[in-house]
């Protein structure tokens, strides 16, 4: 989590940028990418993502405090959102969400303290026919019961290096 | 086996899209090739109207009158914006189709553009179909190596290019001038017309915007005509198939399509495999959570807009969620209207305030804390949200208004007993 953007990185946006006639079109592109390199939308995050689309960090702040997935606040490696709409809700009578909480010990909203998990409620995911579900970094899991769960929550915890 | 033509989903595939060769095999992109050689764009508009294409995203507005508000003389560059947000609970019919068949879709989107001479193509995605929006890219690319997208579209005189958006993630994007502000980089807030988006749209230019499924739609009504399009459908009113989606309390969830008309009974019994556990079917809402409980008394119903609408509901998405008769209506309203407040993008004053306000009456009676005085005041409170800035609010108490309507007992029964009494 370099506090730089990678020259690469920023060059591929700027080409981006300057192919169109609209470049506030690309505000959440670039917004999710510098927050990829930050690991979230940090204050220095906001200032390069604003000097490379010629927006000013208050207009990129009204943006990313409205979205669901773009994180003013540091996040785990491993951001997890728990879809609780009605589908999720009526079909996860185990209660995923608690037995998450319990398992990871802590709250909807916090961040584990080794840093890899963040537990995120979510609306509707449009995956109802797979309630219920859940996303782990944008990817989705389901059906899920509490067995199958646990088996991800340590596959992701097993990933980890010693 | 589904006894109705398919005709989005006919070479669905269990894990892989229809390719571009497999495509133009099945007759793909031949109705593109007609369009841009053998009729106006108005006549384009005019097919759509004879066919009495309604979107399918939600709302229900005919798509050629859609098309023909653009004006003839109207400013360049037009757009043409594809809604693929999808945020609708309990709908996902977008993402099954374009998992199946991506080429429809573009092509449905050049020859709407073809309608109405628009410049460039935005495909507005939710994050969360990443891999749709791969698929789409991809395979727009290899469209536009062929010369179905991009200058001089099959030797035409046509140009029109396209590109995939990512949203950031909100159910308000797809809201059309939300997503408009959101394309544009603003806050996506909605703005109240006129200007409609045909007139004045993205960056102040005619644009024309419509739902996957609607724009899938279109290449058959070239090919097929108004007519087979119209008898497609099993009510008169009627035209066309849907992609419903059903989820909750029935043995096989999933995408169908099926002609509209269908009756409400047959979707689940014929092709859900019925109730789960053949549990009674209590209670469903058609079209997603903006939409009203239907109850048993409308098992039968015909499922098309203008039956919902004559039955005081909405088709809305045709995404049918059903409750058995172990589902706590309450509970589910309670849930339905979290969302809501969740979601209300706080522009307004009645939806910020007002979805909180209701959300905690409704907690309370779900928890044991509830007075029977709280019934009136949900009524007043549903009844000012209508006043909201957008549609979004009277969407959102649809459910709690029908709850008032049809459950009223139930409500009470909470009130009574001081708890819930399904626990």
């Amino acid at each position: 989590m370099s506090a730089m953007l990678p020259e690469e990185v920023k060059n591929k946006l700027k080409a981006q940028i300057e192919a169109i006639d609209h470049p506030r079109e690309l505000a959440i592109d670039v917004l999710t990418i510098v927050q990829e390199h930050h690991g979230y939308c940090s204050e220095k995050a906001l200032d390069q993502a604003s000097e490379l689309l010629g927006m000013t960090p208050l207009e990129l702040d009204e943006l990313a405090t409205f979205y669901t997935f773009i994180y003013r606040e540091p996040v785990g490696k491993y951001v997890i959102h728990v879809c609780d709409s009605l589908i999720c809700w009526m079909e996860g009578k185990e209660n995923l969400m608690a037995h998450l909480c319990r398992k990871l010990d802590i709250q909807m909203g916090e961040t584990t303290a080794d840093g890899l998990f963040t537990l995120l409620p979510v609306c509707c995911i449009g995956y109802c026919d797979r309630a219920p579900a859940i996303l782990v970094n944008r990817k989705v899991h389901g059906p899920l019961d509490i067995e199958s769960l646990d088996a991800l929550i340590d596959t992701l915890r097993g990933d980890q290096p010693e | 086996m589904n006894r109705y033509p398919q005709i989005l989903l006919n070479n669905r595939k269990p894990d892989r899209i229809t390719t571009l060769e497999e495509y133009r095999h099945n007759g793909g992109y031949a109705a593109l090739q007609t369009a841009l050689s053998e009729l106006t764009p108005k006549q384009v508009q005019k097919e759509m109207i004879d066919a009495d294409l309604l979107g399918r995203g939600g709302a229900g507005f005919s798509a050629g009158r859609k098309m023909e508000t653009v004006a003839e003389d109207a400013p360049h560059p037009r757009y043409v914006v594809c809604n693929a947000d999808e945020m609708e609970p309990g709908t996902f019919k977008d993402r099954v189709f374009l998992h199946a068949e991506p080429h429809m879709l573009i092509e449905g989107m050049v020859i709407a553009a073809y309608s109405i001479q628009a410049d460039h193509g935005i495909i507005f995605i939710r994050p969360e179909y990443e891999s749709a929006a791969k698929i789409l890219e991809r395979e727009i690319g290899l469209a536009q190596a062929a010369g179905l997208v991009g200058r001089h579209i099959l030797g035409s005189n046509f140009s029109f290019d396209m590109v995939v958006h990512r949203s950031g993630g909100r159910y308000i994007c797809g809201e059309v001038t939300a997503q408009l502000n959101a394309l544009m980089g603003k806050r996506p807030n909605p703005k109240q017309p006129p200007p409609y988006a045909t007139d004045k749209g993205l960056w102040g230019k005619p644009t024309l915007c419509h739902n996957v499924e609607t724009l899938a739609c279109i290449p058959h009504v070239v090919a097929h005509g108004a007519q087979w399009f119209r008898d497609l459908a099993l009510t008169p009113e009627a035209t066309g198939t849907k992609l419903f989606c059903i989820s909750g309390k029935v043995e096989r969830p999933g995408c169908y399509e099926l002609p509209l008309g269908i009756k409400l009974s047959e979707i689940i019994e014929d092709y859900c495999g019925g109730m789960k556990n053949g549990a009674p079917f209590k209670a469903c809402l058609p079209g997603g959570a903006s939409t009203g409980f239907l109850t048993a008394a409308h098992y039968h119903i015909p499922m098309d807009f203008g039956s919902l609408k004559k039955a005081g509901n909405r088709l809305g998405t045709a995404a049918v969620m059903v409750f058995d008769d172990q589902a706590c209506m309450v509970a589910a309203t309670l849930n339905l209207t979290e969302f809501f407040a969740r979601e209300s993008c706080g522009w307004c004053t009645p939806c910020r305030e007002g979805f909180p306000y209701l959300r905690d009456l409704l907690w309370r009676i779900e928890n044991g804390q509830g007075e029977a005085a709280f019934i009136p005041m949900m009524r007043t409170m549903c009844a000012h949200l209508w006043k909201a800035y957008c549609a979004f609010a009277p969407g959102g108490v649809a459910s709690i208004e029908s709850l008032l309507q049809h459950f009223e007992d139930e409500v009470m029964a909470h009130i009574e007993g001081k708890k819930c009494p399904f626990e």
